[in-house]
């Protein structure tokens, strides 16, 4: 039998893809989560709504829509075009964009979980004592929403490794940039070289089966304390 | 001229290229004989691979000859059954009504994408890459391709303008339900392998009668006409 080699690239896009994603969704979506934990506002259930469609729609309608509205023509597409003269689709910037939407309620729900059993009065007692809002948020609940921080963490990362329709539709399939591991195990499969496609898939289901152990074993170990 | 059997069910697995076409052709079919297609598509590497794992297929229309030929090898297609029904034609096609001139156009590329369908599970895709290494320009436009799932999908990329042009299958180009606008260039025959789309009966097709029916409908002339309107080449050799 031959050993098959296998392309390190699709695995390093993949890897690259789902850090800067959820770099970037945690910077987003701790303040959507922090607002959607404490406000009043009857608009909460139409954010809350907004932010889980991802877990509802099919990745082809996402896919749709990003290859419109990213593509040349598109409101967003068409502009960066103009300013860049590459657009949008087909380029490991559109990724980004597709993963940050796709893996949204993956990291909003266990941040709004985490600030909800928190409360408000952590914050209020630290402001209370002098420490400014943010001061008191690097300080007091950042630490308290560490199980929360993690759990998105890994969910975010996970499932933007795991991304493959949107991908599909708007990446164009261009090895060294938008080739990422599902697509490479779907291509191989298609042309049935299964050796590769069974390296490849192996690795990913052993690898989300142990960050899921870590993450539940973490959990269990880190209860949030309320002092 | 068509026997009449009672009307039965026809799974035809079909290359994309040759999708609506084919429902034309289905049309037709059921008039004259009241036998109705179930037609599912895909890339002809796809639906090779489905065919053999077991997929109901009772026809497949592959977009070249490889695979029915591997099929009928390992038992799956019934043997003796494969013939050419049509042999496809390439254009590069723009959405743009200057953009494609010839084959300078491609020469001359320097911004944008060209789409192509993945030559390795789509026929149409591994005659752009040898029109494009037959040009010399594949090594210089390898960094502007972007792979089609199928050549649909080639076509949907330049139609939204995503890509800025593409090579896409003549019969998609001559489609009257897409009336594609533009520009394109059909590409001359010696610039790659004939795109020959053999057909052939599969295993679950054999006891189908309608299934071997269409098979012998499919050199009609009222399908023959079809294919023709959408660009199909003439088929040389018997």
């Amino acid at each position: 039998m031959n050993i098959p080699i296998i392309d390190l690239q699709p695995i390093w896009i993949s890897l690259q893809l789902a850090t800067v994603t959820v770099g970037i969704l945690l910077v987003l979506a701790t303040p959507v989560a922090w607002w959607l934990a404490h406000t009043q506002s009857r608009s909460r259930v139409v954010v809350e709504a907004l932010v889980a469609l991802p877990l509802v729609l099919p990745p082809t309608v996402l896919g749709f829509y990003l290859l419109i509205v990213l593509g040349p023509h598109g409101w967003i597409g068409g502009p960066v075009q103009a300013l860049t003269g590459s657009s949008l689709t087909f380029s490991f910037t559109g990724l980004v964009i597709a993963s940050i939407l796709y893996s949204l309620p993956f990291v909003v729900q266990p941040l709004h979980g985490a600030f909800e059993s928190i409360g408000k009065i952590p914050l209020e007692t630290a402001q209370s004592l002098g420490a400014t809002r943010l001061d008191a948020f690097f300080s007091v609940i950042l630490p308290l929403a560490r199980r929360g921080y993690l759990t998105a963490i890994v969910l975010g990362f996970a499932h933007t490794l795991g991304e493959f329709g949107v991908v599909l539709m708007v990446g164009g399939n261009i090895p060294g940039k938008t080739k990422v591991i599902s697509i490479e195990i779907y291509d191989r499969v298609e042309v049935l070289e299964y050796a590769q496609a069974h390296i490849l898939s192996a690795g990913l289901l052993v690898f989300s089966f142990v960050v899921l152990v870590l993450v539940y074993s973490v959990n269990r170990r880190l209860p949030v304390q309320v002092t | 001229m068509p026997v009449m059997v009672e009307a039965e069910e026809v799974h035809v697995a079909v290359a994309s290229n040759f999708l609506n076409p084919l429902k034309k052709i289905a049309q037709q079919y059921k008039q004259d004989t009241g036998n109705a297609l179930i037609v599912i598509s895909a890339s002809t590497g796809k639906l090779y691979a489905q065919a053999r794992h077991g997929a109901p297929f009772d026809i497949l229309l592959a977009a070249d000859a490889k695979r029915p030929a591997l099929l009928e090898q390992d038992g799956i297609g019934v043997m003796g059954t494969r013939f050419t029904y049509a042999v496809g034609a390439l254009v590069l096609w723009s959405l743009d009504s200057e953009a494609v001139q010839g084959a300078e156009s491609l020469a001359q590329m320097n911004k944008g994408r060209l789409a192509i369908a993945n030559p390795k599970t789509a026929p149409y895709g591994k005659a752009a890459q040898e029109t494009l290494m037959q040009l010399g320009v594949w090594q210089k436009l390898k960094p502007a391709l972007v792979r089609g799932e199928n050549i649909a999908q080639t076509l949907q990329f330049v139609a939204t303008g995503n890509a800025q042009m593409g090579l896409i299958a003549k019969s998609q180009l001559e489609d009257p339900n897409f009336k594609l606008k533009g520009s394109h260039w059909d590409i001359p025959i010696h610039m790659h392998d004939p795109v020959t789309q053999q057909a052939i009966l599969l295993k679950p097709g054999r006891g189908n009668l309608a299934a071997q029916q269409f098979m012998e409908y499919l050199k009609s002339p009222s399908a023959k006409n079809i294919m023709k309107q959408y660009g199909y080449r003439d088929i040389k050799k018997p």
